[in-house]
């Protein structure tokens, strides 16, 4: 199974998978803090709508954890500002 | 700026499949852009084709001869170079002027990198498909709780459930495949409520007799279903969920007559997962900003308005599948072969499809949209459901805009649409730019007229590298390495 690291965790996933699959499938469905209610968030409508799980990749802000397919070697961080 | 086809087909789903597979066989050269690592849309999503052997999904679709064939004619297109497949390309404007259309897109391929590209045309056909429509409801906005699109997505597109105790609710026949779906990879669906009545369907027969493939369908999941113990609920809705860090349960009412909760109902189901629905949103906004008139579909979403050959207002300009308003698969592909048989037709140097085969596609049209209106009636957003809603339950995921504040825009501030309620509480103002609570906002405060979204100058985000690379010769236009 290939790897990438989230927050300096590895986290194995199937080559193919989207990075909110990949989550998903190791359990998690929240990785964000919300700006106003400090409230979790994670994967809502899965095809890139609605911007709820939002991930910072390679040092990319922004980025939509649903829509991008996971790479080994890959370095995702979660929880960082949303406000862009 | 060169052109880069005779025709740019943005959306690769079933409409825009069938749309290229149409216009390369009468002979134009076709540019098909899909934000998606695989052709297919939501409809047949699929891993991409390095990963299907190890995520596999067969089991999960229907109608895959189909889609065989269309891949199979695109591939040997691209192979003779008459098609230009623009995977993993997000559309983020599209401009016109004399000689045609500039499709503005970045490639994603190596996502987070994004390299700009432009692809031009004197054609363009939109098929961009739409999205699930959401109804809010207190805690909707815990982790667990996604659209059922979401959860069909992240099963079909990378063999994952989201959860192994699930409630699925809305109303619309997609709540069944997505339930079967997820009950055929061992997930213990609790309940399927569906806000409306059999009854609904019965008072108007006529379009489910004519359509008997609907008809087996339907049949089709119910024996799924009944084979896992799926159990669905008529004239009942997920109400609230509740839970901490991610949803632990739901409440399931029974509905009255107008679709609020009957008083007394209330029963509380643990879940570790949840899918909600109410049909779809037409995903208009590449069409919005072109000019293209829209039309009332009768579901409560505006519509781009085509004629009987798919061409919208816009010369030049086709539109195809649930643009055109929602009606499934079969309807979409027939569109997207009228839409083509019309492209090729304006352009005049090929030869158009056969006409026993344009008639076919139009009957089939004729038949579905029946069956699509039926399917609306049947299948409404119920009246009362603002009944369920709390004070302080989130409408606005991104800007965090409570059902409380957008009541009182309405009330104190006389807010009559989604786009003044905007401007007075931020709902809409965030990052999907009121793309999941526009169509509830708008239910909150003109109920009686179809949704109709904001103009979204720019379709999807961008960085600024990429728009600076606008006035840059450098814009890559023809040379972009090919998948």
């Amino acid at each position: 199974m290939s790897r990438f690291s989230v927050d300096g965790e590895p986290l194995g996933f199937t080559e193919g998978q989207t990075v909110a699959a990949a989550l998903v499938a190791a359990g998690r469905v929240a990785w964000r803090t919300t700006r106003v209610g400090r409230r979790p968030r994670g994967v809502f409508c899965g095809i890139g709508v609605c911007f709820d799980c939002l991930v910072t990749i390679d040092g990319a802000v922004g980025q939509r954890a649903c829509l991008i397919p996971a790479r080994a070697g890959m370095t995702v961080t979660t929880q960082e500002d949303d406000d862009g | 700026m060169g052109e880069t086809a005779d025709l740019v087909v943005v959306g690769a789903g079933p409409a825009g499949l069938a749309a290229a597979v149409t216009a390369l066989a009468g002979g134009l050269s076709v540019a098909l852009v899909d934000s998606g690592t695989a052709v297919g849309g939501q409809y047949w999503r699929h891993p991409p084709d390095h990963a299907r052997p190890a995520i596999p999904t067969a089991d999960l679709h229907h109608g895959l001869r189909e889609y065989r064939a269309l891949r199979r004619a695109l591939s040997t297109a691209r192979a003779r170079g008459r098609l230009d497949l623009r995977l993993a390309h997000h559309v983020w404007s599209v401009t016109r002027d004399d000689d045609g259309f500039t499709v503005h897109s970045v490639d994603r391929r190596r996502a987070p990198e994004e390299t700009a590209v432009a692809l031009r045309a004197p054609r363009l056909l939109v098929a961009t498909g739409a999205y699930d429509r959401q109804l809010p409801f207190p805690g909707w906005d815990l982790p667990g709780v996604l659209t059922v699109g979401g959860l069909q997505a992240l099963l079909k597109g990378g063999g994952v459930a989201a959860g192994r105790r699930v409630a699925l609710g809305g109303t619309g026949p997609f709540l069944l495949p997505v339930a079967a779906g997820l009950a055929s990879r061992g997930v213990e669906v609790v309940a399927v409520c569906e806000a409306a009545g059999p009854s609904a369907w019965l008072r108007q027969p006529g379009p489910l007799l004519r359509n008997p493939a609907k008809w087996a369908e339907g049949a089709r999941y119910g024996l799924t279903l009944a084979r896992h113990g799926v159990r669905l609920h008529p004239r009942t809705a997920i109400v609230a969920a509740g839970g901490t860090d991610r949803v632990s349960s739901v409440r399931i009412a029974s509905l009255a007559p107008d679709g609020s909760p009957r008083p007394g109902t209330e029963r509380r189901v643990e879940v570790d997962a949840v899918g909600v629905g109410w049909g779809f949103t037409p995903q208009l906004d590449l069409l919005v900003p072109l000019g293209c008139h829209l039309t009332d579909s009768g579901d409560g979403s505006a519509v781009v308005a085509v004629d009987t050959g798919q061409r919208t207002t816009v010369p030049g300009l086709y539109a195809a599948g649930e643009v055109c308003g929602v009606g499934g698969a079969r309807l979409s592909l027939a569109e997207g072969r009228l839409a083509a048989g019309s492209v090729l037709a304006d352009h005049g140097a090929a030869p158009v499809p056969g006409r026993r085969r344009l008639a076919a596609a139009r009957a089939t049209v004729a038949g579905q949209r029946a069956f699509a209106r039926a399917m609306a009636r049947a299948h409404p957003i119920p009246p009362g459901w603002a009944k369920w809603l709390t004070d302080d339950t989130v409408l606005c995921r991104c800007e965090e805009v409570t059902a409380g504040a957008v009541r009182a825009a309405r009330a104190d501030c006389g807010a009559s649409d989604h786009r003044q309620v905007k401007q007075l509480t931020r709902a809409g103002m965030g990052w999907c730019q009121g793309r999941i609570c526009g169509p509830a906002v708008h239910c909150l405060v003109a109920p009686h007229r179809p949704y109709a979204p904001t103009e979204r100058l720019i379709a999807t985000p961008v960085t600024l590298g990429v728009l600076a690379d606008l006035d840059d010769a450098g814009e890559n236009t023809e040379g972009a390495a090919h998948e």
